[in-house]
């Protein structure tokens, strides 16, 4: 690298730039502006309609500021690239079911990771900016890291994706020495790093092995997470396509790019730790897979009898409760339950009953997850509750539905020290007047853990399929 | 399958077990044949007519109720005459006071009959629609009321007339079980300023929302006086003192006091001393809704009115048999409920699987079942007892440990490597990089956890920003490099046209109530 000093420095960055190029570097700056004001509106359900408004407008505006002031040449393939996206797209966004947002939001980081991938390899072929030779080895190094990112974001969400769809299986892959490999694999990239940046051609050898390694890489961390850590995995693989497009602006020298990256990365970031602190475990332990093994003792052994629940018992329970939470599940989401569920509803809300909803951080396959699928089922987000602002409310009352839900209602984190569970803020049904746990049968929960709530003296079993037993509660309950 | 309502025996008892509105739901809906003594729903209002219209078989002679009868209804329990006409596989209902009547049920047993305890129903919520004891104490703590304010002298509310200010009464109710809380609620509804005491904390809230001020023990313990059955226990002696204490002081400020006090299976507790009456004012009123277990107050004479001192104790044991038409109706209905939950006449079966038919059946087939196994739940438990977790073993712990140093050596050595450079277009881009985050940071913890899921769409059609990387590289005079950005910008495209538009579906969905 060639040594310049500080005055030269200055005199380089502040070298006039023509007009058009100066105006869409402001337009820039508004669109950033806009994606901030984006997030931030959806800070609450009603300015978050207008948020999103805002970012497709900051959208626009960037395009069309790259169009006019960035663009060299290439406005045909241009077109002929962006048409056919729009309509897919749109027919995707279309079409795709509540429930499957957690496949759809995994399959679009996939796009951005691969997308980093092809700029950063296009930008190695031949740079659509112009490199100082004296930047010459950092523009590399940009290069190499835009696209590690890139690869392991791409693998990662195609694989996030068919664990989510269940085209492959949802638990998790426990190869022998996976730690080793990973860090091996790392290495051996760091090493192919350091040959890309020393050799002056044929580094697109170096280059193109190391983004093998990145994919490989990808798809290995995938496949070590598994069920309910899922939103763990999603909300990281929006963090890594963020931090893939903050790279692309690296090597390109594109402040929005660098914002924007950066905006998505640190969101999937918050998503992640908000989930982790959720399940009171380490996010190193969640991305490195598999659950717990650090407990100090055996866990308590659960007694007691299970007492179950006919349709018509929880018919009359619903009819003499004044107040009623029900805790929704990534087994109402299965059962496709929401709709009948938010029927059963509106008929309580009508007899003038307390009806709520208690969401626990990661109930479902996604952050938010639940909250999505019972609006969509036209439940009115003021009675869908966090955990925090609900669990106080839970002495007072009288009725509660857990309905395809199990470790986050476990009073076992909380009570027993030893269980693999414990320490992860539950929601504490328990402590209601009586409380209703629908259920396939007794196993139990992604962590494999006993449910001492099941055998609680105020706690009632009906078992069955979610969807057919709303249903019954719903036609009961019409009569 | 017959059900018999004998006309209760007991003197200047008014209820009966069954209402026509009831025997008619025991007919039509559960498919028993009904007979009724004559006259037994007379002192209720209910006129021996009423009850053929409802489809009812009136019987002239009271033992043509019990012989033909295979379940018979009654109030109280049964007395010689009664015990005496029971026969081999009848089953006999109403309330028996199991805990104190242990001849009663040997006697029950020795005709081979059955018996259903009536105040042996668990409190649970299934059993709610059964609970007997509950809403004759409903019944009773309202009446007990009306008895106080036809004795008292004075307006329950507070009124300022031309002829002068008139303050309102101040009530007192001790225990705050269903009958208390009923008292406190009709006190109020008169206009009284009404305070309540009960040994259990956890009640404080009930008594709140009834509109009356909880009084609090000032007392240094942890004691609690609820049981596993929602109901009262016996205090240890320093709690008593202080009670005790508290209602002296109480007594010569209010007007009226409510005693409600019941420990179950034991003497009601002396709660109001001769000398606490003493200290009322003249005109004052006691009510003791315990006088039957004995009353609460020392000088309460059990079924009567007396006046100690210029304050009028009532002592009536018959609060609920006062309001008969409305005790009759609503004990019927427990009935009701009662025989639905045995199976009506097709699958009538006393099933001692069942939780609650096992605790409230007394004698079966000439068997004395009492008393039951326990039946644990209490309508506001205690907290403590439940939200106890011991410090979990597992919560991450937040101390600075190796692993922070090494983030802090690594943070520092990547900071010099990047002041290494010297270069001042890397340099500029890092600062906006990290500032960027800074914002992101702040800007995402606002977020509201219930829009996760479109935060995630929408940061999703964001990072479609990619799109200009592809844009800039398209126009390369290379045409693999031109191509694999051509490729980018349809991917990028997808994301965005993808991610705003789900966002905008779901966030169409987000309605309020």
């Amino acid at each position: 690298m060639q040594l310049i000093n500080p005055i030269d420095a200055f005199l380089l960055a502040s070298e006039a730039i023509e007009l058009n190029q100066s105006v869409a570097k402001v337009a820039y700056i508004v669109a950033a502006v806009m994606f901030v004001l984006s997030l931030a509106g959806l800070s609450h359900q009603t300015s978050a309609r207008r948020g999103n408004l805002l970012g497709i407008f900051g959208m626009v505006l960037a395009i069309a500021a790259t169009v006019f002031g960035m663009m060299i040449d290439g406005y045909l393939w241009m077109g002929f690239a962006i048409v056919p996206a729009v309509i897919i797209g749109a027919i995707l966004a279309a079409r795709v079911p509540m429930t499957g947002m957690p496949e759809l939001v995994a399959m679009l980081h996939s796009f951005v990771g691969l997308a980093a991938v092809l700029v950063g390899i296009s930008s190695f072929l031949e740079s659509g900016i112009e490199v100082p030779e004296s930047e010459h080895l950092i523009h590399n190094i940009e290069i190499f890291i835009g696209v590690f990112i890139g690869a392991v974001t791409f693998t990662g969400s195609i694989f996030a994706f068919l664990k989510l769809r269940g085209s492959i299986s949802g638990k998790p892959l426990m190869l022998p020495g996976r730690h080793a490999l990973n860090a091996l694999l790392i290495l051996v990239s760091v090493g192919l790093g350091v040959w890309f940046c020393r050799v002056d051609s044929g580094g697109m050898v170096p280059l193109l092995i190391m983004t093998g390694i990145a994919c490989f890489l990808g798809i290995h961390l995938v496949m070590a997470i598994g069920g309910a850590d899922m939103p763990v995995v999603v909300s990281m693989l929006n963090s890594y396509s963020g931090w893939a497009a903050a790279a692309a602006g690296f090597m390109l020298k594109n402040h929005l790019l660098i914002v924007t990256g950066a905006l998505v990365g640190s969101s999937g970031a918050i998503l992640s730790y908000i989930m982790c602190a959720a399940m009171n475990r380490s996010f190193i332990s969640v991305i490195l897979g598999g659950f717990g093994g650090e407990s100090s003792g055996p866990a308590a052994e659960v007694d007691g009898t299970v007492t179950e629940f006919s349709v018509q018992d929880t018919v009359d329970l619903l009819d003499e409760a004044q107040s009623i939470v029900i805790v929704p599940g990534y087994g109402m989401a299965v059962a496709q339950a929401q709709h009948s569920l938010a029927e059963v509803v509106r008929i309580l809300l009508d007899r003038d009953k307390l009806v709520r909803f208690a969401i626990h951080p990661v109930a479902g396959r996604l952050p938010g997850h639940m909250n999505v699928l019972l609006a969509e089922a036209n439940v009115p987000y003021d009675i869908v509750l966090e955990m925090d602002e609900i669990n106080e409310d839970m002495t007072s009352t009288d009725a509660i539905l857990v309905i395809g839900a199990n470790d986050i209602v476990n009073p076992a984190a909380l009570e027993d020290p030893n269980s693999p569970i414990a320490g992860m803020p539950v929601i504490e049904v328990w402590t209601a007047a009586t409380c209703v746990v629908m259920k396939r049968g007794m196993a139990t929960g992604y962590a494999g853990v006993d449910n001492p709530l099941f055998y609680k003296d105020n706690t009632f079993m009906l078992f069955g399929d979610a969807k057919q037993n709303v249903d019954a509660i719903l036609s009961k309950l019409r009569d | 399958m017959k059900v018999g309502i004998p006309k209760e025996i007991h003197i200047g008892e008014c209820r009966v077990a069954a209402t026509p509105e009831t025997a008619k739901r025991l007919g039509e809906k559960l498919g028993f044949d009904v007979v009724v003594e004559s006259g037994a729903g007379l002192a209720a209002s209910f006129p021996d007519a009423l009850y053929e219209e409802a489809g009812c078989s009136v019987a002239a002679d009271v033992s043509e109720v019990w012989n033909t009868a295979d379940v018979v209804l009654k109030v109280r329990p049964p007395e010689a005459a009664e015990v005496e006409q029971l026969r081999d596989g009848q089953v006999l209902i109403g309330f028996l006071s199991p805990a104190q009547n242990e001849t009663l049920l040997n006697q029950i047993a020795a005709k081979g009959a059955s018996a259903i305890a009536m105040e042996a129903v668990p409190r649970i919520s299934r059993a709610q629609k059964l609970d007997a004891l509950s809403s004759m104490a409903n019944i009773a703590g309202y009446r007990a009321v009306v008895e106080a304010a036809s004795l008292f002298g004075r307006f329950f509310t507070g009124q300022i007339t031309a002829a002068g200010k008139v303050p309102p009464a101040k009530v007192l109710v001790i225990g705050a079980g269903v009958a208390g809380l009923a008292a406190i609620g009709t006190a109020r509804g008169l206009g009284a300023i009404v305070r309540a005491f009960d040994v259990r904390p956890e009640v404080a809230d009930q008594v709140k929302s009834m509109g009356a001020e909880f009084l609090m023990l000032q007392f240094d313990s942890n004691e609690a006086g609820g049981t596993s059955g929602g109901y009262a226990k016996t205090m240890s002696k320093e709690f008593i003192d202080a009670e005790m204490a508290l209602f002296l002081a109480q007594a010569k400020e209010v007007d009226i006091i409510l005693t409600t006090a019941l420990i179950p299976g034991k003497p009601a507790p002396k709660l109001i001393t001769k000398e606490m009456v003493e200290a009322m004012r003249p005109g004052s009123v006691v009510v003791d809704l315990a006088s039957e277990q004995g009353g609460n107050c020392e000088v309460t004479v059990p079924g009567e009115v007396t006046n100690h001192d210029g304050v009028h104790i009532i002592g009536y044991t018959d609060f609920a048999s006062r309001l008969a038409h409305t005790s009759s109706q609503l004990y019927g209905n427990n009935l009701y409920h009662l025989l639905d939950e045995i199976g009506g006449k097709e699958n009538f079966e006393l099933d001692m699987e069942d939780v609650v038919l096992r605790s409230c059946t007394v004698v079966k087939n000439g068997e004395v079942t009492w008393p039951p196994p326990p039946v644990s739940v209490s309508a506001a438990a205690p907290k403590k007892d439940q939200i106890a977790p011991a410090e979990p073993a597992a919560v991450v712990e937040k101390k600075f440990g190796l692993f922070d140093a090494a983030l802090l050596i690594l943070a520092v050595a990547l900071l010099l490597a990047i002041a290494s450079t010297r270069d001042t277009g890397f340099i500029t881009d890092f600062t906006v990089f990290v500032l960027a985050c800074i914002v992101g940071w702040q800007v995402i913890w606002n977020v509201t956890a219930a829009l996760h899921t479109p935060l995630m769409s929408v940061t999703n059609a964001i990072s479609g920003i990619i799109i200009v990387g592809g844009m800039v590289q398209v126009g390369v005079s290379d045409s693999p490099a031109a191509i694999l950005g051509a490729i980018a910008i349809f991917v990028a495209t997808i994301n965005i046209a993808g991610g705003f538009l789900v966002t905008h579906r779901m966030l169409k969905m987000f309605r309020r109530g």
